[in-house]
């Protein structure tokens, strides 16, 4: 690898852990929850940059969503990315995760890369899917459950991936697709100076039109899964409740799991 | 796509040294009780190195047919053998739905596998069900469990859905059921092996697994880094494990594994204490489906209570000792 090409897909998504639940009504209460850069992902952009940092790596950022998506983009810039994509069209609108890593995948494959770096989940979706899909569409070997990466002299990835127990040590050559874990790779602040560079900085603007993907793909359309129903979690009937001295809530606790036969 | 083609309910059994994963036997249990509503089989892939003589243990658990991959490329997990073996199979056997336990295994193939297919996969189902039209709805929590949304899949097959370990109940083992075993050739292409193993290490970790404790001791912010030993004392005298809200674990006290929540592990012991924990809903969506819950918090209107069977509002540090005083005598 003479200068080695990374390209990092992120995803803006509400920060879930903000979002709060009208009591009465059951719904998500949407209005003033904060748009972050999917944690993983994240994790993802700091892998790069220190791989830029080690290798001389050239980073580009890669995301797939509405205008407003722009904001993260940004965000990247600052934390020192080299070019930024967004990734917006109306034919994308609708899609499930596979529809989804078609038109990301569409997009790569017009683009240059000896390493994709994808995080390993988003927190709105919790699927985990989207890097393993784009893997398969481009035919590239994927390692997801990153921890650690780490180069070797002949151009050798040397991957670390959790698993229950432990860890799994991999060897893979370039090119290859890697979904990464926040929790190995804490993300560095924006600097003052990369905050300022980042709205000078020109995110491209790409469409179906720049993309490489067969349409029947794409949105709706090219979604196998549909959404049948959403819906408010039933709330289950909440039990006795007491306000008690220590004694009197030992006593109680000890009666009902004699009842239960747990004691 | 010929939809009649396919039928049938198949699940993918995890192994990991041989060792069939709780998680398949939960899944064959569901699988179970969704063939008998269509009329149909339940068949479980076995994939593996010198694993042919694990293909009872499925039947015991309610497989019907076991199509058993049986080679040293399988020995241990790696995505590309894997995705071959069980691609294969679908284009082969034509399953209608296939079940697959969402670990970091099942999480890695799934996604993979159908992307090969060109079908749809639905991540951590919490609930399986056969439409009136014989389709399958897959129930799962969406926006970090605020809300929950049914996933249909009605025109690719098959229909494709992991499910988090602890989350559906095993079929009572049956010793004595019989079943057929098929033996499957796979057709591998070795040019696409592209990743190698070079080691798997264990760190001990996977000693404790809070899925499958019968008494979970959870504490959460209330407890505080001073109050955990009193539940580990607790949890001794009870023989139940520790569990904890992500606020200890962000806290650095309890380590992730023991985590409960969207985040963490989705546990239904039989007796499960919440000790000083809210109730964010990213926590009760790991723990709500638990067979009986005893909540204690200083705040009356903590969300806990809305969901637990005995709620106590007072303080979890001077109750817990006190518990386990009485219960040691």
């Amino acid at each position: 690898m003479i200068t080695m090409k990374i390209i990092v897909c992120i995803k803006q998504v509400p920060d879930t852990t903000e979002i709060k639940i009208n009591p009465v009504t059951g719904t998500l209460i949407r209005e003033g929850v904060p748009s972050i850069i999917n944690p993983d992902d994240k994790g993802g952009l700091e892998l790069a940059l220190q791989l830029k940092e080690s290798h001389n790596a050239h980073v580009t950022v890669l995301t797939m969503g509405p205008t407003q998506a722009d904001a993260v983009l940004r965000e990247a810039f600052a934390m020192g990315v080299d070019r930024a994509i967004l990734l917006t069209d109306k034919k994308f609108a609708g899609a499930d995760t596979l529809a989804t890593s078609s038109a990301l995948a569409g997009a790569l494959r017009n683009l240059e890369y000896d390493l994709i770096i994808t995080g390993r989940q988003a927190i709105d979706g919790d699927t985990a899917q989207v890097g393993p899909q784009v893997a398969e569409l481009l035919d590239l070997p994927q390692v997801s459950y990153l921890e650690n990466l780490e180069i070797k002299p002949n151009n050798t990835f040397l991957l670390k991936k959790q698993t229950e127990e432990g860890y799994q040590l991999l060897e893979a050559e370039a090119p290859l697709l890697v979904t990464v874990l926040a929790s190995a790779f804490k993300p560095r602040y924006m600097n003052v100076k990369g905050i300022v560079e980042a709205y000078n900085k020109e995110v491209e603007i790409w469409g179906f039109d720049n993309i490489t993907v067969d349409e029947e793909n794409l949105g709706l359309k090219g979604s196998p899964t549909k959404v049948d129903k959403a819906f408010a979690k039933g709330i289950k009937g909440a039990g006795e409740v007491y306000e008690m001295d220590p004694e009197e809530a030992v006593g109680m606790i000890m009666r009902k799991l004699k009842e239960k036969y747990i004691i | 796509m010929e939809l009649t083609q396919y039928k049938d309910i198949y699940v993918f059994a995890e192994q990991r040294e041989g060792i069939i994963q709780g998680v398949t036997l939960e899944l064959l249990g569901k699988a179970r009780s969704l063939a008998d509503t269509l009329g149909e089989k339940v068949v479980a892939i076995l994939a593996g190195y010198q694993i042919s003589s694990k293909a009872q243990e499925l039947i015991s658990a309610g497989a019907d047919k076991v199509i058993v991959a049986d080679h040293i490329e399988l020995k241990d997990y790696l995505t590309e053998p894997y995705a071959q073996t069980l691609n294969q199979v679908i284009t082969e056997f034509k399953p209608s739905v296939l079940l697959i336990g969402a670990t970091t295994i099942g999480r890695d193939l799934g996604p993979r596998l159908s992307a090969r297919v060109k079908t749809g996969l639905t991540a951590d189902c919490t609930k399986l069900e056969i439409a009136e039209a014989g389709h399958l709805l897959m129930t799962r929590p969406a926006f970090g469990g605020n809300l929950m949304a049914t996933i249909v899949c009605k025109d690719h097959r098959p229909q494709m859905a992991t499910v988090r370990p602890g989350v559906m109940k095993k079929f009572e083992t049956d010793t004595t059921r019989t079943g057929e075993v098929i033996l499957l050739k796979v057709n591998f292409d070795r040019n696409k092996f592209r990743v190698r193993l070079i080691e798997t290490v264990k760190e001990g970790k996977g000693k404790i697994d809070i899925t499958e404790a019968r008494i979970l001791i959870s504490g959460g912010r209330g407890v505080g880094m001073d109050g955990m030993p009193k539940l580990i004392e607790l949890a001794t005298t009870l023989g139940a494990e520790v569990s904890a809200s992500r606020a200890l674990v962000d806290a650095g006290v309890v380590t992730h594994e023991r985590q409960v929540g969207q985040t963490g592990k989705t546990v239904r012991p039989d007796l499960y204490f919440a000790c000083g924990i809210s109730g964010a809903i990213q926590h009760l969506a790991g723990m709500e489906e638990s067979d009986f819950i005893v909540a204690i918090n200083k705040d009356k209107s903590a969300p806990i209570f809305q969901i637990s069977d005995l709620g106590i509002v007072g303080d979890v540090n001077k109750i817990i000792p006190l518990l386990n005083e009485r219960l040691k005598k």
